[in-house]
């Protein structure tokens, strides 16, 4: 059913070296079981793409990952380390940065602001350095702010855009800002929940060449959320669907896209 | 990606981070300079320069709780407990009334012979500063899973507990054997007067030396809460106040940053408990009561939340009303206008009535911070709300 190049391109990501991987991990709220024993594997320097309907588990899946959810069962390895009981800011100052599926960025900022949030775990400063301005953090401080604006570049928004508080940003530019403060903590793995949210077909073009930017720059791996099917066939080496909390597929964009379960989780049972 | 640049609401340029604005560096001069030269106008015992030096330790006090309050979002209404610790600091370090034991370290002649712990006021200051951050990582200790409403309930127990352990602990702590602690009501006096080193003895006839006190303690203050709030730690408390599920995934350890919050705030509130303790002569449980809590939260409210120039003055406006405009300037009208009854017992009703007409006309303060600005301007849509992830793990 596939070519061989993508048979080829199948083996390698399954026996590459792993930047993350899930084990059986389940969250239990009360009666309701959200996230019910996925295993999984994002291997290094690859995108790979969870897709499932409304309340299949996509984002509290995310909150586990990135410790903001305590799993009820299983275990998360990052970079072979297990991250599982690790407090949120840990797993970002190991590598892990995430944006949020409705923008979370600190409004009242600016975007450089916000951008030099995200490399809090990437500077020392301590209380007295920064009461005596010592001539580190002088230094710490000015290639910082360098930094971001490199980074608000980088993702595309405007020079001239770079001091204006982020609540009074478009739409586009403050997805935009949410990226470069995730990428600010200079992140191995990038989390992105529904990143073309609320983006007309061109800018979700433009994301999605943008994601391989990233990946081939930067040497990142992406997990994305996305309900986009265009975006998801068209950028994923690996796709992963959820329904009631369970994996009910996996595999490379075309073959899970005609595997009966999903096309029944989608589009309800035939006959 | 693409820059889109259609129905783009108007931007507020906010102020850079690093780098000032050269304008608002001359106001502070002349400002500063004006305040240093004040004393000099006046009679060295004139009730001006008094009420000068009450109002600038409400600017320490003011710009403490600005930290917690203003910048770290964590509304703290028991601050009075650290005015109290500070105090009795203070108190037990410099007096007589620790009567069994002899130490003297670094204080005038005249006090070498009396019994009791007389350090010098400096040497107090940091043990105060240590004593009450530690207090504060106490108090901020049980709030770190709460949120809004919640931390201020905790806070403002907080506060009365250390009212209520001050008001009994003459006879024992907690009612364990029978040492006395503070005193009670009737309090820990004379407390020593501070004593710097180069300078002629405070007296409590020339208020001068006491005035230049309270302005170095003051702008000290200003100026660390400049610096933190320009900093990664300044920012990590910015971002936790808008957003804190957004700030612990950005790496910020929201434990280690909101304690180092309570600990500053604490420590520049114990700071002044230590001068004002020396200053009244005096430290007993009858001062320590919540309504101070409410006071020093009603200068920054009225200055502008996380504004350091509109803290100031906040507390400066707030403490001229309470010691001059209302018991001197406007405390004859009620008889005036033929009522009988005395203004000051009014205060806070004053105060109440004030806050009320600056939440309509202008809530985000006299002098708003930059970011306030931002936030109360029209333009904004909707206030940014997002919806609370209910189990969040620090």
């Amino acid at each position: 059913m596939s070519t061989p190049e993508a048979q080829a391109e199948q083996d390698r990501l399954n026996s590459g070296p792993a930047i993350l991987e899930t084990q059986y991990l389940t969250k239990i709220f009360g009666g309701l079981t959200a996230v019910d024993g996925v295993s999984f594997r994002v291997p290094a320097r690859s995108i790979v793409s969870i897709i499932g309907p409304n309340g299949a588990g996509k984002t509290t899946f995310f909150n586990m990952l990135t410790g903001l959810y305590r799993p009820s069962l299983g275990s998360v390895i990052f970079d072979g380390k297990n991250v599982t009981t690790r407090r949120p800011d840990q797993i970002t100052a190991l590598g892990v940065a995430r944006t949020f599926q409705n923008i979370r960025l600190f409004g009242t900022m600016s975007a450089v602001e916000n951008v030099l949030v995200g490399q809090h775990a990437r500077l020392k400063a301590t209380v007295f350095g920064s009461i005596f301005r010592t001539p580190r953090v002088r230094h710490e401080e000015r290639d910082g702010e360098k930094k971001s604006r490199e980074l608000l570049s980088y993702v595309g928004v405007n020079a001239r855009r770079h001091d204006d508080a982020a609540s009074f940003l478009s739409y586009g530019d403050q997805r935009r800002v949410e990226i470069a403060r995730a990428l600010a903590s200079d992140p191995k793995l990038l989390l992105l929940d529904e990143p073309t949210a609320g983006m007309n077909p061109q800018e979700s073009e433009q994301l999605t060449q943008f994601m391989r930017k990233l990946r081939d720059e930067l040497n990142l791996s992406i997990l994305l959320i996305e309900h986009d099917m265009k975006v998801v066939m068209g950028v994923s080496e690996q796709v992963t669907v959820l329904d009631h909390g369970e994996k009910i597929a996996e595999g490379e964009p075309q073959a899970v896209r005609h595997d009966p379960r999903v096309v029944e989780a989608y589009l309800g049972k035939q006959g | 990606m693409s820059t889109t640049t259609a129905s783009k609401p108007r931007g507020i340029k906010l102020p850079r981070a690093v780098g000032k604005v050269p304008l608002s560096r001359i106001i502070a001069v002349v400002a500063v300079t004006i305040a240093i030269l004040l004393p000099l106008f006046y009679d060295s015992g004139s009730a001006f320069i008094e009420d000068s030096t009450t109002a600038l330790i409400y600017v320490v006090m003011a710009l403490g709780l600005n930290i917690v309050v203003g910048f770290a979002g964590l509304l703290d209404l028991g601050y009075v407990a650290f005015f109290a610790i500070g105090a009795y600091t203070m108190g037990w370090f410099g007096s007589s009334f620790f009567t069994s034991q002899d130490i003297h370290i670094g204080v005038a002649e005249f006090l070498q012979a009396q019994p009791g712990i007389h350090l010098n006021w400096l040497l107090i200051l940091p043990i105060a500063a240590i004593f009450t951050a530690f207090a504060g990582a106490v108090l901020g200790f049980p709030t770190l899973r709460l949120r809004g409403d919640y931390i201020a309930i905790v806070t403002l127990a907080f506060g009365e507990i250390i009212g209520r352990i001050a008001i009994n602990s003459d006879e024992g702590v907690f009612g364990i054997g029978d040492f006395n602690l503070t005193n009670g009501r009737s309090g820990i006096n004379p407390v020593d007067k501070i004593d710097l080193p180069f300078v002629e003895r405070f007296t409590s006839l020339n208020f001068r030396p006491w005035y230049w006190t309270a302005l170095g303690l003051a702008l000290v203050v200003v100026f660390v809460n400049f610096r933190l709030r320009d900093s990664r730690i300044g920012r990590a408390w910015i971002a936790i106040r808008e957003d804190e599920v957004a700030a612990v995934s950005m790496g910020i350890p929201t434990v280690r940053v909101k304690l180092l919050a309570y600990a500053m705030g604490a420590a520049f509130g114990g700071m002044a408990g230590t001068f004002l303790g020396s200053w009244f002569g005096t430290v007993n449980a009858d001062q320590f009561e919540f309504s101070f809590s409410i006071f020093v939260l009603a200068m920054i409210i009225l200055g502008g939340l996380g504004s350091i120039w509109g803290v100031v003055v906040g507390a400066l406006a707030l403490s001229f009303i309470n010691t001059r405009l209302i018991p001197d300037v406007l405390n004859t009208v009620p008889s005036k206008i033929g009522l009988d009854f005395d203004l000051t017992e009014l205060g806070f009703g004053i105060f109440g009535f004030l806050l009320v007409i600056m939440m309509v006309l202008r809530p985000q303060g006299l002098i708003p911070e930059k970011r306030h600005q931002a936030e109360f301007a029209d333009v904004l849509e909707d206030g940014g709300e997002h919806e609370t992830i209910v189990e969040t793990r620090v």
